[in-house]
């Protein structure tokens, strides 16, 4: 892989073409079973291809965090957009995306067909029981900074009972609790 | 009502979502459930188990979307739904990425970071709630969700063995 020889340099970029972005994300897409698409994203990024420095995998990586969507697909459409623009950006989300999505194209023709199957049925009720399970955890993970504290514990108990129980719409919550959330964690000078 | 019509109403919808999923795709999962029911009639337990059959895929958590558009349109919906999900909040995040550039750093930036934070768990607590009440209707199943919980904190274990295993385990505990 001659690509990945290239030294990393703000002011020129190493050639990527849309193809070589496709085909990196597309290995990620293929293995990252059960998540953790972050890590793969900065082997591939940083250690093997040497497209990105850390310091700048993790400006990236913060952006994608920020803006609305899925971390890991915005992560492949700055990456492929850096390299080779909006085709560049298309390659990289269809890299990432294309291989879990026929898998889950599949799941959903065989789950389909086979919920008549009683055997099937059951073993279907078993996933929707580790999903429940999964999503808490996953919950309590990504939460653990924000359990800690105890003006996140107010901000997000308030929007779980918007969301849960006052049925407001999503929107709008995220403009109300988003604002308010912003502000509390505003910007202060140290010696204020 | 014609094919067209409920193609548009699944880009609508998933489409709505995208652009919604502050702090990543789970923030809109409890949303997203409400609108599965109410709007395109399929039950809460079948949005859950979507979310379990998401999980058993390579890539982004968020591939429950292909499932569901499915269940709801068949194949072209699988299509539209993913690309509807994916799409707008891409092409939103490559013009704001090439923008940002020119934006010096700024101490807003991680305000925002951080205050978004507590919004999103917020709402993925809503989320795993609203799974939670209408997906657990026996002993056996809330014993399952327990485990994997349990078993999810205290280890590193790859989540797809656990939905491998509680499928197994649902298929001999849970009523035929």
């Amino acid at each position: 892989m001659a690509v990945a020889e290239v030294p990393p340099d703000p002011a020129a970029p190493p050639k990527v073409t849309a193809a070589t972005i496709f085909l990196k994300f597309l290995v990620i897409g293929s293995v990252s079973f059960g998540g953790g698409i972050v890590a793969y994203l900065r082997t591939m990024l940083v250690d093997q291809t040497k497209w990105y420095t850390e310091d700048e995998f993790l400006t990236a990586l913060e952006l994608s965090q920020t803006l609305p969507g899925t971390n890991s697909v915005n992560m492949s459409v700055i990456v492929g957009d850096k390299f080779a623009g909006w085709p560049g950006a298309a390659a990289g989300f269809l890299g990432l995306c294309l291989p879990g999505a026929i898998l889950a194209y599949v799941l959903a023709v065989g789950s389909e067909s086979g919920r008549h199957n009683p055997i099937a049925h059951a073993a279907l009720d078993g996933v929707t029981a580790c999903a429940v399970g999964i999503l808490t955890a996953i919950t309590l993970k990504t939460g653990k900074k924000q359990f800690m504290s105890f003006p996140d514990v107010l901000l997000l108990g308030v929007t779980f009972v918007m969301m849960s129980f006052l049925k407001f719409k999503l929107f709008f919550i995220i403009a109300v609790m988003g604002a308010i959330a912003i502000y509390v964690h505003r910007p202060r000078s140290k010696t204020a | 009502m014609n094919d067209f019509k409920l193609y548009a109403m699944v880009a609508a919808f998933f489409g709505t979502l995208s652009i919604q999923a502050v702090g990543g795709g789970p923030a809109v999962l409890p949303e997203m459930q409400r609108g599965i029911v109410d709007q395109f009639h399929l039950s809460a337990d079948q949005f859950v188990q979507a979310y379990g059959l998401g999980q058993l895929v390579p890539g982004p958590n968020m591939l429950l979307v292909v499932v569901l558009g499915y269940r709801v349109a068949g194949t072209i919906g699988a299509i539209v739904a993913m690309l509807a999900f994916f799409v707008p909040m891409s092409i939103i995040v490559v013009l704001v990425g090439r923008v940002a550039k020119m934006i010096p750093d700024s101490p807003w930036k991680q305000a925002i970071r951080d205050g978004l934070a507590p919004v999103t768990i917020g709402l993925m607590a809503s989320g795993a709630y609203s799974m939670g009440t209408s997906a657990i209707t026996s002993v056996a199943a809330a014993a399952i969700a327990v485990v994997v919980l349990g078993v999810m904190l205290a280890t590193k274990v790859n989540p797809i063995w656990l939905v491998l295993a509680a499928a197994a385990a649902g298929a001999f505990v849970l009523p035929h």
